[in-house]
């Protein structure tokens, strides 16, 4: 009896969870909480780029263009934590119907595929001085090649259906059945790249060997780019959410004319 | 699910669907290299392997569509539906139908199409054995990719945008079984990976592209 009690308990402690997804709840705590938010992520943006541009010394074999990592770093790890958010928030939406999940998820994908363009675009800036070439078939890029490619496929789907519960569906199940074959797609490419060439030489590990002056404003910049993503994450569901109430409202009348 | 598969292949065969349509895309491709990159025998011998997949592979998009297109909008798709045969079972032996008409043709010859490109001669048998493994997966992902298409009026170009990206892995094994079996190196490890994720896609996409179905008959 006690160990169902306790379940029980354990059940009501995290059931306050599920009531942000009640829209107007949402609207109102994202209200409430988005000038924090935003305060923050101009904040934090802001201490990492200028301290990062400007008060980082020089590297000796980098010369200035290491300066890029600032913005590097940071898009690339949204970008990838962008396709995770919108995985869970499907399966949300495809096992418990939350209508918010649905729309954060659309919300978040243009989000992150900039996220993975600008990753991509800085690279290829900073492979430009330091490799010699805009772009080389290494695994990492090549891995962001493809992730751009599914975050195009799943807008484009969304763009495609009419009907707002059956693209969400739908995009749910794409996210779920891409985020499988994004996964293989990750070693496919791995594997392939150490079948024709060396192995990767390109992709040290920065963040091991990183000296404590470039660390820190690095970590607040990841902060700031995360946050940066909930905040824009947040208005654009509110949008989305706001959109779904005009169309409700629009329907209500035109029944009220007939 | 014979009669099933019985009509649709009959269909395929009688309505000069993609039965030879996929092939012909096919010869023509190959053709089209060597004008692209020369004739030297060499450097046709080298990308051989690669081309001969992608090019299986663009024509076994091209038909992808009419997996459920034509049934979905004469309403034999909705029939179908409440059959007595489980959902799951409609799409994978529409997909087995597709790899029938579509994608075994193109196995076949593949090797043929090979002789165009000056590929060596263990290349006959390794562009047959991996595209025999390998095209399975291709019609089983595309079978997936034409049911979250299917209510839409133009989703041709919508299916090649969701198709590819999934047909990555795919491809990469594919492709690099041949050309390590082709140099004569060891390629079990991509042989077996390519059949794994045949295997996978077989067992698994099925439910996935049900899903999306009943979600598109909704």
């Amino acid at each position: 009896m006690s160990d169902m009690h306790r379940t029980k308990q354990a059940r009501d402690r995290w059931n306050f969870l599920w009531e942000w997804a009640n829209p107007v709840k949402f609207m109102w705590f994202s209200g409430r909480v988005l000038p924090w938010l935003i305060a923050a992520t101009v904040i934090s943006l802001v201490a990492s780029l200028v301290w990062g541009f400007f008060f980082t010394p020089e590297a000796i074999n980098f010369g200035s263009s290491v300066k890029i990592i600032y913005v590097h770093v940071p898009t690339a790890t949204v970008a990838v934590s962008a396709w995770f958010m919108m995985l869970v928030a499907s399966l949300i939406w495809l096992i418990r119907r939350h209508h918010v999940s649905a729309l954060a998820a659309k919300a978040a994908a243009p989000v992150g595929m900039v996220m993975t363009l600008a990753a991509l675009a800085t690279g290829a800036m900073w492979g430009q001085p330091m490799w010699g070439t805009w772009w080389a078939w290494d695994p990492r890029l090549t891995s962001f090649l493809i992730l751009f490619l599914f975050y195009l496929g799943y807008m484009a789907l969304w763009a495609a259906i009419e009907n707002p519960d059956t693209a969400a569906d739908l995009t749910s199940v794409l996210a779920v059945v891409g985020s499988v074959f994004a996964f293989l797609s990750r070693y496919a490419v791995n594997f392939w790249n150490q079948g024709l060439h060396q192995g990767a030489t390109l992709s040290l590990d920065k963040e091991e060997n990183i000296a404590d002056s470039y660390w820190i404003p690095l970590v607040i910049g990841i902060g700031g780019f995360m946050l940066f993503f909930v905040t824009m994450v947040f208005i654009r569901t509110r949008t989305e959410i706001r959109l779904r109430r005009i169309h409700a409202l629009e329907l209500r009348e035109r029944m009220a004319d007939a | 699910m014979i009669a099933l598969l019985a009509r649709d292949l009959a269909l395929a065969i009688r309505a000069g669907g993609g039965f030879g349509l996929g092939l012909a895309f096919y010869l023509i491709v190959s053709t089209l290299v060597p004008f692209a990159v020369g004739p030297e025998a060499a450097v046709l011998a080298r990308i051989a392997p690669g081309i001969l997949w992608v090019g299986a592979l663009l024509a076994c998009l091209l038909s992808l569509d009419r997996i459920f297109q034509l049934d979905f909008e004469d309403g034999s798709l909705d029939l179908l539906a409440t059959a007595p045969i489980p959902m799951e079972g409609t799409v994978a032996v529409k997909a087995l139908a597709h790899w029938l008409t579509t994608s075994l043709p193109l196995v076949i010859a593949a090797p043929i199409f090979g002789a165009l490109m000056n590929m060596p001669a263990p290349g006959y048998w390794w562009i047959f054995v991996t595209l025999l493994i390998g095209t399975p997966a291709l019609s089983m992902i595309g079978a997936f990719g034409a049911a979250l298409t299917v209510g839409l009026k133009r989703g041709g170009l919508l299916l090649s945008l969701l198709v590819l990206p999934l047909y990555i892995p795919t491809l990469i094994f594919g492709a690099e079984a041949a050309t390590r079996g082709i140099g004569g190196f060891e390629n079990t490890t991509p042989l077996l990976l390519l059949a794994g994720i045949t295997a996978a896609s077989v067992a698994l996409l099925p439910f996935a592209a049900s899903a999306a179905l009943r979600i598109n008959l909704r």
